[in-house]
């Protein structure tokens, strides 16, 4: 097999792996160096990292499974530091690497102000990951100050994202106007206005004179003898291609590495692609056109003609409630027009430049919902004549009647592009629906990529959706929670971890609840949200909890309870059988019955009761089954090796096991469990939340049946060898669901909402992975493993719940 | 009838957004306090199926039934929403300086002595 080398695993190379691995996986033996200790992540998505909105995990786009199942030779964070052309050699730190093709894929690297003070503690860029983390450090500190030099798209997300941090920030632009290179003077000023009314502060012809500080940066002065405190400094003014190694190996470089429309070097083994590269005297700083540059090099790299070539660029900046755009040139000058729309009270600002008839460049602020609209009529060159007089109102007002939005989306040729950052187009997208039968947005990403970089083009295709799907696709893709909030599930849990919410009035609070206090609905919701992502630490919230798991016995259409003590793995004994036939004697039970998940149910218990009931049981040995809860309920087993003729494992014993390490822990909805001994499946297990198969060679490790209202067949997650690793498999498993299941959604409804692939991804590719997820369990169980009815029967808790707060006698109220 | 008032307990006895209940000769009365600690008092039996109210969850001045999620006014005792039905609600007062809690029973007393008439 050839051997292809890749230095540098960041968007461009990553987007040329995928496409060769995806026409053919066995074309080369690829090695793959990287200075940064981690593989391929969406590196325009660290925005939303540093401001909370995303985690880091959500944006990693190739992870280890990725890497294995493709046999990638990983060298991360081991930094190539030169080519040996003549042997045909890359010599990494750690030592060297024969190739036949080699890719230079190095990025570039930000720029650095030549300024004293620049290399003092807290004076960084804002490049990758250790930057981003840096940075959320820094905003730890309350109060904490940060300057940030640059007031370019970089800098500006940078600004906003501390900002939301709680940062106090500065903005320091040497220009006149914000984003002036994408911007002009207007649009500059109103998105200035809207960065001030979130609180930055923006200095525009602000110079940078020197940094002030000792060892760790105390402030920085300007040329105006302006000094300005800061904790922390940010520089954003630009990036420089790193170009280094190859023009120490002698490869053509100008300001940066040369290459020809198949993307090679003057080296005709060597090949560049992304921001380390020179076309035609362009340099490149977003990712539009290096996946058009990766889509080329991975079709020349398998012998295929193609040919790169540079399109139109637009830009948009991915800060929360700015909405901008600009596209094409539109400096004024002698030929050109311009046509303006100013709407100042709602900051809706618009300016296109047009010359010989055609658009040729447009910039817009606040309201985009054209901008897609405009950018296609930039690169097709088509004359506006026609419309001239009514252009700028954008596409709802061309051909008489103004057109909604969905007829606006119609009404784009088949070949416009919806989205910049993947090139795709409205057809590819409308195609790949129908031929797919896809339902949702995450699968539209999954297959056309479409939406999957910056998404800011995901409106569009969510209209595509509507209009491909009708009726059936639900645009509003969020159902928000409930009447209280227009945010869904997945908002508010994520809200909650990056924004670190930790009780029930922060979440309403911070999240814009429009009640006082939630309804029936979010309430048990947010407070099985705070208790899984805050264990130990957030106090379970009772009035938030329905009757069933506040009293901890399933209410019955009278009013009575019903009480189900645990049956470890549905296993019982003489002395538990005589506590519960002395319980019901006692206590005038009027029904016992056994579940279906191999237990005895007492029904008819009244509420006052109930504590005198659980004593008695606790006195026996036995706790609570949770059979009301949204938790661990049972875990159903056959007789395994200890009796069965057939049996292959000890099932009874795994059950067990299992039931007594996971009882206790909270989930999203309900999760039953089941061990069977042989595939002749005697505990049937493959209609449970998690079933396990135990067979000669291990245990299958199956998921997400249903055998409810909707009747499913489980899913095989994987295969392992030993009990420790089923429970570990198992463990994981069930924590990943604690942490992404909205409420009420049971495991096989999560699976069809995350797919496959993601789970297998996290729990069952990555052992690390692996481990932290049941590490986060075990943390969790130390404060969830309590019997709740020893609690209340003998421990005082909630005592209020299981009597009267008063009688008022017959005479009483007669009176 | 004058409002006979029955001291029932202290605002603490029941939770914050909860609810506890009291006997009487006709039937449980569910007694409410709310976040803003206002409190209600209402018959323990939802217009819908009779599920017991004091074990719903309570939010703003409203609970919602534990058997099937009916919505009930604590102010008015009209169920919420499209449905319709109402629980008779009591009168109810707080003394805000020593937290006592009083219940009158005037309502359902009234209505057993038209029913003997
Ligand atoms: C915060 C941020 C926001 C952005 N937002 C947008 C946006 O909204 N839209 C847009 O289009 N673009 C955006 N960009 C730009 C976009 O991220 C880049 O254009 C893109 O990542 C360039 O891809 P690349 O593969 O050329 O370089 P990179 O993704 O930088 O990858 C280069 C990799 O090579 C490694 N490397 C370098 N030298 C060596 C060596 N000698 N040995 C081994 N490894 C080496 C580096 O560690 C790095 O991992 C943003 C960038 C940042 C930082
Ligand atoms: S335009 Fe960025 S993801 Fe589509």
């Amino acid at each position: 097999m050839q051997k292809l080398v890749v230095i540098g695993a960041g968007m461009a190379s990553g987007r040329v792996l995928e496409n060769l691995f995806e026409t053919d996986p066995q074309a080369y033996e690829v090695t793959l160096f990287n200075a940064e200790p981690r593989g391929n992540y969406n590196r325009i998505m660290l925005s939303p990292v540093l401001s909370g909105e995303k985690s880091f995990d959500e944006i990693v786009t190739h992870n280890e499974g990725w890497y294995a199942g493709y046999k990638v030779a990983c060298r991360f964070g081991e930094k190539v530091v030169s080519i040996d052309r003549a042997r045909k050699v890359v010599v990494g730190e750690n030592g060297e690497a024969p190739y036949d093709k080699l890719i230079i894929a190095t990025g570039s690297v930000p720029f650095i102000v030549p300024v004293e003070g620049r290399d003092l503690e807290g004076v960084i860029t804002y490049r990758d990951l250790d930057d981003t983390n840096v940075m959320i450090e820094a905003s730890a500190t309350q109060g904490a100050k940060a300057v940030v030099i640059g007031g370019g798209l970089l800098g500006l997300e940078a600004a906003a994202g501390l900002r939301l941090r709680g940062m106090e920030v500065t903005v320091l632009h040497l220009s006149g106007h914000l984003m002036d290179r994408q911007l002009d003077e207007a649009a500059g000023y109103l998105l200035k206005r809207d960065l001030e009314k979130r609180g930055i502060a923006v200095m525009t012809k602000a110079s940078t004179q020197k940094i002030l500080g000792t060892e760790r940066v105390e402030g920085v002065e300007l040329a105006d003898g302006t000094v300005l405190p800061a904790d922390l400094v940010v520089m954003a003014v630009g990036i420089r291609p790193s170009a280094e190694i190859a023009k120490a190996a002698g490869l053509a470089v100008n300001r940066a590495i040369v290459v020809d429309a198949q993307l090679r070097t003057s080296d005709p083994d060597i090949y560049a692609v992304g921001e380390c590269t020179e076309f035609n005297g362009m340099l490149f700083g977003l990712v539009a056109p290096l996946y058009d540059q990766a889509k080329v090099l991975a079709k020349v790299l398998m012998g295929e003609a193609d040919s790169f070539a540079v399109k139109e660029l637009s830009t948009k900046l991915k800060v929360t409630g700015c909405d901008l755009f600009s596209a094409g040139d539109f400096a004024a000058g002698e030929g050109r027009e311009e046509i303006v729309l100013r709407d100042p009270s709602h900051g809706v600002y618009r300016r296109l430049v047009i010359e010989n008839d055609r658009l040729v460049g447009a910039v817009m602020y606040g309201d985009t919902g054209d901008a897609n609209w405009f950018f296609d009529l930039i690169r097709d060159g088509s004359s506006v004549a026609a419309m001239r007089d009514t252009l700028i109102f954008g596409q709802s007002y061309q051909g008489g009647s103004p057109l909604d939005p969905m007829a606006a989306v119609a009404a784009l040729p088949d070949d416009a592009e919806i989205c910049g950052c993947n090139g795709v187009c409205k057809s590819k997208i409308t195609g790949t629906i129908t031929a797919k039968g896809l339902t949702s947005l995450d699968e539209v990403r999954a297959h056309t990529k479409a939406s999957s970089s910056c998404g800011t083009c995901t409106g569009l295709v969510e209209q595509l959706m509507a209009l491909t799907l009708g009726a059936s696709f639900n645009p509003q893709a969020v159902k928000p929670m409930c009447g209280c909030t227009d945010l869904g599930h997945a908002d508010v849990r994520r809200l909650i971890v990056a924004k670190e919410l930790k009780s029930i009035p922060e979440v309403m609070q911070e999240l814009e609840w429009k009640t006082s206090c939630g309804c029936a609905k979010c309430r048990p919701a947010l407070n099985y949200y705070l208790i899984a992502d805050w264990p130990g630490e957030y106090r379970d919230d009772e009035q938030s909890r329905f009757i069933n798991e506040r009293v901890h016995a399933n209410i019955q259409k009278d009013g009575t309870y019903s009480v189900v003590p645990r049956m470890w793995g549905g296993m019982t004994s003489a002395s538990e059988l005589r506590a519960i036939a002395d319980v019901v004697d006692k206590f005038n039970i009027p029904s016992v019955k056994c579940t279906g998940g191999q237990r005895i149910d007492m029904l008819g218990v009244k509420k006052e009761d109930l504590p005198a009931v659980w004593a008695d049981l606790n006195a026996a040995g036995m706790v609570s089954g949770a059979a009301y809860g949204k938790a661990l309920r049972t875990v159903k087993t056959c007789v395994g090796t200890d009796w069965c003729r057939f049996g292959t494992q000890d099932s009874t014993g795994l059950g067990m096991r299992i039931e007594k390490f996971m009882w206790g822990s909270w989930t999203p909805a309900k999760v039953k469990m089941a061990v069977s001994g042989c595939p002749r499946n005697c505990a049937e297990a493959t209609c449970k939340d998690v079933g396990v198969i135990c067979t000669d060679a291990g245990y299958e490790i199956h998921f997400a049946g249903a055998a409810g209202l909707d009747i499913k067949g489980t899913e095989v997650l994987t295969q392992v060898r030993t009990e420790e690793e089923a429970i570990e498999m198992i463990v994981a498993l069930v924590q990943l669901y604690r942490e992404q299941g909205h409420y009420l959604e049971r495991i096989y409804k999560w699976l069809r909402r995350v797919g496959m692939e993601s789970i297998k991804a996290a729990v069952v590719e990555d052992a690390a992975k692996r481990r932290h997820y049941f590490d986060r369990f075990v943390k969790s169980q130390e404060t969830a493993q309590r019997d709740p009815w020893a609690d209340r029967a003998t421990g005082g808790v909630a005592s209020h719940e299981f009597k009267p707060m008063a009688e008022i006698g017959f005479k009483e109220a007669a009176e | 009838m004058s409002k006979a008032w029955h001291p029932i307990g202290q605002l603490t006895d029941i939770p914050k957004r909860g609810s506890r209940c009291v006997a009487t000769p006709f039937g449980r009365i569910a007694v409410f306090r709310t976040a803003e600690d206002h409190v209600f008092a209402t018959e323990d039996r939802c217009p819908h199926k009779g599920g017991p109210l004091s074990q719903g969850i309570v939010h703003d001045a409203s609970v919602t039934c534990p058997l099937h999620n009916a919505v009930i006014s604590l102010e008015t005792g009209e169920m919420q929403g499209p449905d319709e039905g109402r629980v008779r609600t009591y009168a109810i007062r707080l003394d805000p300086l020593t937290g006592a809690i009083d219940l009158s029973l005037a309502e359902a007393a009234a209505d057993m002595t038209q029913a003997a008439e």
